[in-house]
């Protein structure tokens, strides 16, 4: 890891942050839906536009698989969050994250031509806050941080001791 | 775990190595740790960030004394009494389609097509209410045929058994109405048939659910309302609005006063298609639908009305011509009276008029497709307000307001703080209370009553996106009031929409149509019961 990697310890720094933002972004996306009762995504999925329109439209029209759904996109963010945010399985969660979100973007991408009945709370024209976090998360996936800031360290530590050993001593 | 297992091991190292690695090795791990005090922090957010939303969210359900409102719950079937009923369905149309689900049946075809929408579920989840679907009577022998096919198909819901009985095809309701092997009838013809064979089956001891309009005329009323008096039968009018969920909370609404003197409802129909306009003879291609003498008993069709040549338009789009039907206040006023009686038990008003014409939809009708009706009651001290449009779509709800508050009341409620409210005044002054969008919303779908707080919320609330929804179950209305009519049935009882209601409406709806038709203010006389 280090060999490919060196970052100033501003760049480590902000990179950290960083992280630390985006996961507590996805944590607590994913802990609002738990604690908002009855919360589901059948809202969210019957203002589908584009690609995913006729997808979410038989997810919806599907209650055993809405539940499911639904289950798997909170604790999904929960543990992507949790990721994120401990530096575990960092980069599994990044790309996970980048994917999940991605999802989202496709659902509702701000183009030209598509209307929405839901306002939306800035003004978008292609890119939106989610595509930029999807970009964002790319980015924390390849520049990893958890390896020294994260719980990554221990899964390292037992893969290969040597390896660390030099890391920290570098 | 992890924590614990590695601070050991870095133990077991410093021990080893000496102190100087100790310290880097002691950092690295602080380092390797640095996500935990950012998820205390995170925890201890969350937990202040829900106290303040529940805090929030209590203090205005307790002001308004909402705090022990329940989530609604299917209840089982009320009563022990289970006996078998032999039903017998007149009149086989589309509303019939509904009567029969309810009961427990369906046709093989709409079996399949709910199947494959993935509905099939939430009828097989209904109650078995132990009915044997024994006839069918419909002039018209494709419907009638339908209806054998329906009564026919074994699959019933909440495992039910079909029971081992014959369906018949009855020519005429007299026919059924004798027939000792009918307990009880459902009338879904054409409004101006649902009163003689209503009073010919009271007359018989038949019980009677009707579709609404419950009569034709003032004198149909006055027979109706006799017949079944004079008779040990349970009466129900067809209006299943009032058992969904949403209007369980409302009464409580409505009796905890919180929308204060409610001198003001304003009811709506906002139609804005040809079918809404009651315009049904062709078929999806544009092809007449089916039917002819041959297979229609045309005289048996028009009953009491006067005698014409058989005619396709009058037989499917018989709500646009006044011997059949009253038109909009026959066939959606009724609906919205019954929603608001039921709410404030106010009765036939004092008087009505009407006002309106044929402004869209061009054709042959005699029905208004604009019309307007106002509805005065100063001894409730209030007005009730009717407006409708067949040629526009802008839905305008239906509106309870009140000095304190103003309740909307559709698939979901919707109650808005008024900016003048004296009660309120305080809660207003203070922030708590927010006049400039809905304060409480009930959303069946979300399940339990809730005060609205992010503006996201809001806007889900004011629309209503969503369907009805108990227990994560698609409830059926037309079933929950068919239920509530047999367990009165088997049980003893008042049903919701009992006789007394179905006169306030009958009356209420004839002054309305009187008041059209003859231009002037129609006027009520409680001491005689008369209109005048």
């Amino acid at each position: 890891m280090k060999e490919k990697y060196t970052y100033t310890s501003w760049q480590l720094t902000m990179m950290v942050l960083f992280r630390f933002l985006i996961g507590w972004h996805l944590l607590y996306e994913g802990f609002s839906k738990v604690i908002t009762p009855n919360w589901t995504s059948f809202s969210f999925l019957k203002e589908s536009k584009w690609i995913l329109e006729g997808f979410a439209g038989w997810i919806t029209s599907h209650a055993a698989v809405l539940s499911i759904v639904d289950f798997l996109n909170t604790w999904g963010l929960i543990a992507i969050g949790l990721g994120l945010v401990l530096g575990l399985f960092t980069r599994i969660a990044a790309f996970s994250g980048a994917a999940l979100l991605f999802i989202y973007y496709l659902n509702n991408p701000p183009l030209v031509g598509l209307e929405y009945n839901l306002p939306s709370e800035g003004s978008y024209l292609i890119v939106s806050k989610t595509l930029i976090e999807v970009a964002s998360l790319l980015v924390i996936a390849v520049f990893p941080t958890s390896p020294v800031f994260g719980l990554d360290r221990f899964i390292f530590l037992r893969k290969d001791d040597k390896k660390i050993k030099n890391e920290t001593e570098a | 775990m992890m924590k614990k297992k590695n601070l050991q091991n870095g133990q077991d190292k410093e021990n080893n190595t000496g102190e100087k690695k100790s310290n880097v090795k002691r950092r690295t791990l602080l380092k390797a740790l640095a996500g935990i005090p950012v998820l205390g922090v995170f925890a201890f957010e969350l937990f202040n960030k829900r106290s303040y939303d529940l805090e929030k969210k209590n203090r205005i359900l307790k002001e308004l004394e909402l705090d022990n409102l329940n989530v609604p719950v299917i209840k089982p079937s009320s009563g022990d009494k289970r006996d078998l009923l032999r039903v017998g369905l007149i009149g086989f149309g589309n509303r019939a389609v509904s009567h029969a689900n309810g009961l427990g049946y369906m046709h093989p075809e709409d079996v399949e097509k709910r199947k494959s929408n993935g509905t099939l579920e939430d009828w097989l989840a209904q109650e078995d209410l132990n009915i044997a679907l024994t006839g069918i009577c419909d002039v018209f022998d494709l419907h009638a045929d339908r209806g054998l096919a329906t009564a026919r198909n074994i699959l019933r819901p909440g495992g039910g058994k079909a029971a081992d009985l014959p369906v018949k095809r009855y020519r005429t309701y007299q026919e059924m109405i004798e027939d000792k092997a009918v307990d009880a009838v459902m009338i879904a013809t054409p409004d101006h048939n649902h009163a003689p064979i209503a009073v010919a089956a009271a007359r018989a001891g038949k019980h009677v659910y009707c579709e609404k309009a419950p009569c034709h005329s003032e004198e149909q009323m006055n027979d109706v309302y006799n017949a079944v008096k004079t008779s040990k039968i349970v009466y129900q009018l067809g209006h299943q609005v009032p058992q969904s969920v949403v209007f369980q909370q409302a009464r409580d609404i409505i009796k905890k006063a919180i929308l204060g003197k409610i001198t003001l409802i304003e009811t709506t129909t906002n139609r804005n298609t040809a079918d809404g306009a009651w315009i049904r003879h062709l078929d999806a291609n544009g092809n007449p639908k089916p039917g002819d003498e041959k297979t229609i008993d045309w005289g048996q069709w028009l009953g009491p009305a006067p005698r014409v040549p058989f005619s396709l338009d009058r037989f499917y789009n018989w709500t646009k011509f006044f011997d059949y039907d009253i038109g909009l206040i026959g066939q959606l006023f009724t609906h919205e009276f019954d929603a608001v009686n039921q709410l404030l038990r106010i009765g036939i008003p004092r008087s009505v008029v009407s006002s309106g014409g044929i402004y869209y939809w061009k054709d042959n009708r005699e029905m208004a497709d604009l019309l307007q009706c106002v509805f005065e009651y100063p001894d409730h001290e209030l007005t009730l307000l009717y407006s409708a449009s067949l040629a526009s779509s802008r839905n305008r709800g239906r509106v309870f307001m009140g000095h304190d508050a103003s309740m909307e009341l559709g698939d979901a409620i919707n109650i808005t703080v008024d900016g003048d409210s004296t009660r309120y005044k305080k809660q207003i002054d203070a922030g708590i209370m927010d006049p400039s969008g809905p304060m409480i919303s009930f959303n069946p779908n979300l399940g339990k009553i809730d005060a609205v707080t992010s503006a996201t919320e809001k806007y889900y609330a004011a629309r209503g996106l969503t369907t009805t929804n108990i227990n994560g179950r698609q409830v059926d209305v037309t079933y929950l009031h068919i239920r509530e009519w047999i367990n009165c049935i088997r049980n003893g009882g008042i049903p919701s929409a009992n006789i007394e209601m179905a006169f306030d409406e009958g009356i209420t709806c004839m002054m309305a149509h009187k008041a059209y038709v003859e231009k002037r203010r129609v006027e009520w006389d409680p001491a005689n019961r008369k209109i005048v």
